[in-house]
């Protein structure tokens, strides 16, 4: 069994965007080439195939695009916190790419903190950086504005 | 597009569930051995050239890549070509695909395509295990199958009106047709009480939204139609094949109110069998959850975006509605033996077909059954295949 938080298993590709979380910035890689965004990272651009790319800062900001409410049976680090709220957020530069993360009201606030019923689609939301086990950054996001229309 | 018909001229199945007594072979076995006993005037097994297995996990977690060439030795045709076929969910469906194209290009005359999946011989635990750690390289840690379709449940439920009472509707009726099926894992009804309080698994999904971890195994056999007037006086013929994918990542998606492989893959079908989801008479399709059901028979055509919850509440899905669907008890109560679940379904539609289905007998009005599996990465590929009996 594990007892801990389960930690991403790092490679050349994904470690940036952890590291650029520590620094409390949300990075997506962006094709030099084509200019498109992909998410998660990856060695190639899937529309054109290059190489060859840079880490873009995102300003943080994206809307709900749906979410789910965890229960047990889960592992114990998540058990005793759930039920919880998992988001998907799409984000402001690409509504393509969409993360998952918990929803916090503060940026230090536990990841159960926030109720289904306190969610909406659509709803405005901020990237956070709260700590993890071991060192890790996971963005959370925040809820920080008004629903916007679909 | 013009191609060689196929007929199936056999198929069968074991009973679904928890087979701990069974081995992979065993399981195989009892399949073909089923869908041989079906074959209307008998089929010396000899006369088979080609088999194609489809297993997603192979015998057990860890060994993926051993399932697939045990099976004609374990079948008594040894020696016989043998390829195994994996493509997520739609592994089984994809194999008679696959199995269906070998007869159509006269490559191989007789084909034996069978499904064979364990999902129990290993703890759930582990399997969740085995997916966190090649789950998505940033996020998805600990991901199950119900993380991945709630989303769609949420955003339908946001964007149409649909309630949890209508997702509860399509596991009361899959219940209620698999008590019917002799085959199904689960054999007992359930009510919507029943469904809205079961425990929650990943809201707004809970534990009767979701399908069962079930062994099993089912066996198709198809040949051309000249061959299979040596067989059956009663043929089904293959009418219409599609396959489509959608990207690997939830992130790309284009909606969460639908799967664009599915509506990829039917119309596909629909335009090779020059047919349309009307002239259906019933239809298996992929109910992992609830909601999935709900997808597919807007995605298949059946209902129009965001009416297939309020289709689902009034009954038109069910055995004396406008179009049934999932007659065996689909995924939720037959199971979903991976590998074997398409092939199963292949089955359901055949007996319907031959009016052979006892009490879930469906009323035929055109001849035409659909059978449909949407899944792997991101819900990245469907297969959809229409069978006939029409010449
Ligand atoms: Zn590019």
């Amino acid at each position: 069994m594990i007892e801990g938080q389960l930690l991403p298993e790092l490679n050349e590709f994904t470690e940036p965007f952890h590291e650029f979380a520590s620094r409390g910035e949300l990075r997506i890689q962006k094709c030099e080439s084509c200019g498109v965004l992909r998410m998660p990272p990856r060695p190639m651009c899937p529309a054109c195939g290059s190489t060859s790319f840079v880490w873009q800062l995102m300003s943080g900001r994206g809307r709900v695009w749906s979410y789910v409410v965890a229960h047990p049976p889960l592992l114990p680090a998540y058990a005793e916190l759930a039920p919880y709220v998992v988001a998907i957020v799409e984000l402001e530069e690409d509504p393509l790419i969409r993360l998952c993360g918990n929803l916090v009201f503060d940026s230090t606030g536990p990841i159960n903190e926030v109720q289904a019923s306190d969610v909406t689609i659509a709803q405005e939301v901020t990237a956070v950086f709260p700590p993890a086990d071991d060192g890790f950054v996971l963005p959370a996001w925040q809820i920080t504005g008004a629903t916007q229309p679909t | 597009m013009s191609w060689n018909r196929v007929s199936v001229v056999g198929a069968g199945l074991i009973k679904m569930g928890e087979l701990f007594d069974q081995s992979y072979e065993q399981m195989a076995r009892g399949a073909f051995d089923a869908a041989i006993a079906s074959v209307d005037h008998g089929m010396d097994p000899k006369d088979i050239d080609a088999v194609f297995v489809a297993t997603q996990r192979g015998t057990l977690w860890g060994q993926e890549g051993i399932g697939g060439n045990t099976v004609p030795s374990a079948l008594g045709l040894n020696g016989v070509a043998c390829t195994r076929i994996e493509n997520a969910c739609p592994s089984g469906s994809d194999a008679f695909r696959v199995g269906c194209m070998a007869v159509a290009s006269g490559l191989h005359d007789v084909v034996l395509v069978i499904g064979v999946e364990k999902m129990r011989d290993k703890s759930s635990e582990e399997g969740l295990l085995a997916r966190a750690a090649g789950g998505h390289p940033v996020y998805t840690r600990g991901e199950s199958a119900p993380v991945l379709f709630a989303p769609f449940a949420t955003r339908h439920m946001h964007d149409f009106g649909t309630t949890k009472e209508m997702l509860a509707s399509v596991a009361v009726k899959n219940h209620h047709n698999g008590k019917l099926d002799p085959y199904a894992h689960f054999q007992y009804e359930v009510t919507v009480e029943q469904v809205l309080n079961a425990p929650e698994v990943c809201s707004p999904l809970g534990l009767l939204d979701c399908c069962p971890q079930t062994d099993g195994a089912a066996a198709v056999l198809i040949t051309t139609p000249e061959r299979a007037a040596d067989y059956t006086a009663k043929p089904v013929q293959v009418a219409g094949i599609g396959i489509a994918t959608d990207h690997p990542y939830l992130h790309e998606k284009d909606n969460f109110v639908g799967m664009s492989a599915t509506v990829g893959a039917s119309s596909r079908a629909y335009e090779m069998a020059n047919l349309g989801p009307t002239d259906m008479d019933m239809a298996e399709v992929h109910d992992c959850f609830t909601i999935t059901e709900i997808l597919d028979i807007e995605d298949l055509g059946f209902f129009e975006k965001g009416k297939g919850g309020i289709a689902s509440l009034e009954g038109e899905t069910a055995l004396d509605g406008s179009i049934p669907i999932n007659t065996s008890g689909g995924l939720l109560a037959k199971g979903h033996p991976i590998g074997a679940t398409g092939i199963a379904q292949l089955t359901e539609c055949w007996w319907q077909l031959r009016e052979e289905a006892g009490d879930r007998q469906v009323k035929l009005r055109s001849g035409n059954a659909l059978q449909h599996n949407v899944g792997g990465r991101g819900s990245g590929v469907s297969v959809v295949n229409i069978l006939t009996i029409a010449e």
